[in-house]
């Protein structure tokens, strides 16, 4: 009780001499708990039956009904199977790919030629994503550049985007070309700060430049590595879904459809706002959970974590 | 250092140039392909054979006339209002936000530390914040597409850290001459850190330039859509010959679509590609304040 007491006295005091802090804090505060904390205090949506007239507060419980026809719905392996592959096939290709970069720009002695195939390959980053969808639309289509050079090199050439075979190819292999250059920015830091007198100390033992690469330039990114992995399996779930709405089509829905754009599909577009959110809840909590998990095991073994 | 390099090694940086090359033409020439087409006319670009542009196949600007539509013009000037209110508000919070974190003496800082991180890993997700922006009697309007993305709590962090390497003894010292806390970001912490606050502000405005998924839930009144939704529907929706307002008899109709659509891409692009080179260092030095562990 006296705890308690002392506590508020404390608090009280705090805010008069904090004021000015405690004033700047609260469109911050107001904003979040706006934006951020009602929507998620809304997932309780997915424990009713919305309707429009009750609103999210006012609409009657329906328990776990919701999620109950989702893992039992015919839809349920297919967003399910589609979310992990695409996600898995970025991340094993996508993930590594501007770590190899970075290193290869290491090695480059020339410095206008490394500056010059920097700043290009930043390019993809900068332009829009409807206008980079708009570009693989055009290039994959029968007509387009794509078909022209496999059409070059004796294959025949088709609508790709209406194939299901070649979703997720044309999704992962665009996801490489928008991010391998960008994604490398993190990486040269990293290599920028490695103490010089460790490859000297290296040369002097006789190491020659692969060596030098294996043991002590690797060895120096490894905690920037493991940091940015624990960041992409964090969106493991969560996909790149704004451009697989750009990109799919009801031709390709059998290898296209994740988890988030099946959500949005049911619930904006057929209003099936419970529903979907509670299918979306489902994705949010595997995704934290994974973020979690992932960030325990590299504290454990590592020593990095995020927090 | 002036050992001699082996042949290994010289071969591998041959072929450590020849890769880097490859990558920074395949990283640039679809935009390259994309000018070059656009420019063309569209019976010989229709008939060239191998697909592989080095000039304008033919030179043809009908294409460019039909890209101006009163579509085009009322997004650009919704996209400029979004960019310029947008980064406005979201600079206010921001400073705000980050100059609140960046305190280190106050009784409530982790707590608020806490909820600010937290939505970083979790959040209401698309459906909760559709029916709350109902409920809160906005949908359609401007501010649906404010103030919903006003705040990204990544470039919260970022500022932070920027105003975190100002020496406290300052505002220890404005302090002391009664400065009150909102004189010190203004005068001391803003004013020290203009090369993360540009960082933040093209940040902001880049995604703002981008978006189209929000506004496209939030929006229904056409003269409300940014550019992205206009482009969406020009680029990825519509069918051929609904984007020409008037198809040439001469001209091949489908060729002719295809090459209007090339030209709306450098139109809709052409202002982030001048702007590029100068802010591109920006971005990449917010990149790595932003990747610094907190």
């Amino acid at each position: 009780m006296e705890k308690k007491e002392r506590f508020f006295s404390r608090a009280k005091r705090d805010l008069r001499k904090n004021r000015g802090i405690y004033l700047m804090a609260i469109p911050v505060l107001a904003f979040y708990i706006c934006f951020s904390y009602i929507p998620i205090y809304g997932l309780q949506i997915a424990f009713k039956d919305f309707n429009l007239g009750a609103g999210i507060w006012g609409s009657p419980w329906a328990g776990f009904k919701h999620f109950q026809s989702f893992f039992t719905g015919p839809y349920f392996w297919r967003t399910l199977r589609n979310t992990l592959l695409i996600s898995l096939y970025t991340i094993l290709v996508c993930f590594p790919a501007p770590i190899l970069f970075a290193l290869l720009l290491n090695e480059v002695k020339n410095k206008a030629f490394k500056k010059t195939v920097q700043t290009v390959s930043y390019l993809p980053h900068f332009i829009s994503l409807v206008v980079i969808c708009g570009i693989i639309k055009e290039f994959t289509q029968s007509t387009g550049l794509i078909n022209a050079i496999i059409a070059f090199f004796g294959g025949t050439p088709e609508t790709m985007l209406i194939n299901p075979a070649r979703f997720r190819p044309i999704y992962v292999i665009s996801d490489l070309w928008q991010t391998i250059g960008w994604n490398s920015i993190i990486y040269l830091a990293a290599l920028s700060g490695i103490d010089p007198t460790l490859y000297d100390a290296a040369s002097v033992d006789g190491a020659g430049r692969f060596r030098k690469i294996l043991n002590v330039t690797l060895p120096g990114l490894l905690p920037t590595i493991i940091i940015m992995f624990i960041l992409r399996v964090g969106q493991f779930m969560s996909v790149g879904y704004d451009k697989i709405l750009l990109l799919y089509n009801t031709n390709t829905y059998e290898t296209a459809d994740v988890i988030s754009t099946f959500v949005y599909r049911k619930g904006l577009i057929e209003s099936n706002f419970s529903f979907s959110a509670a299918v979306s809840l489902v994705n949010s909590i595997v995704n934290f959970l994974l973020v979690i998990v992932v960030n325990k095991i590299s504290a454990k073994v590592s020593e990095t974590s995020l927090w | 250092m002036n050992r001699k390099k082996s042949a290994g090694e010289r071969a591998f940086d041959v072929f450590n140039i020849i890769l880097l090359t490859f990558v920074g033409i395949v990283c640039l020439y679809p935009f390259l392909y994309v000018v070059l087409a656009s420019f063309s006319d569209p019976n010989q670009f229709i008939k060239h054979d191998f697909a592989i542009l080095l000039k304008p196949a033919g030179f043809d600007l009908t294409a460019y006339r039909q890209v101006f539509t009163k579509d085009i013009a009322t997004g650009y000037m919704n996209t400029i209002f979004y960019v310029v209110a947008g980064t406005m508000i979201s600079m206010c919070f921001t400073f705000l936000g980050a100059y609140v974190l960046s305190r280190k003496h106050y009784m409530f800082r982790k707590p608020l530390t806490l909820i600010i991180m937290f939505t970083m890993y979790f959040n209401g997700g698309l459906i909760p914040m559709y029916l709350w922006v109902q409920q809160l009697g906005i949908m359609d309007t401007r501010w649906a597409v404010l103030l919903p993305t006003a705040l990204s709590t990544y470039n919260v962090i970022v500022l932070r850290s920027a105003f975190d390497s100002i020496p406290e003894s300052l505002i220890e010292a404005a302090k002391m001459d009664g400065a009150s806390e909102f004189t010190c970001l203004t005068k001391i912490m803003i004013p020290l850190s203009k090369a993360s606050t540009a960082v933040i502000v093209l940040f902001y405005a880049v995604s703002r330039w981008n978006e189209w998924l929000l506004p496209t839930i939030f929006l229904r009144t056409r003269t409300l859509f940014p550019l992205q939704i206009f482009l969406r529907e020009i680029l990825l929706t519509s069918s051929s010959e609904s984007i020409l307002a008037t198809a040439g008899d001469a001209t091949n109709v489908t060729a002719l679509a295809e090459i209007v659509k090339y030209a709306t891409i450098v139109v809709s692009t052409v202002p982030i590609l001048c702007i590029y080179p100068f802010v591109q260092k920006y971005f990449v030095t917010g990149m790595m304040i932003g990747g610094v562990k907190e």
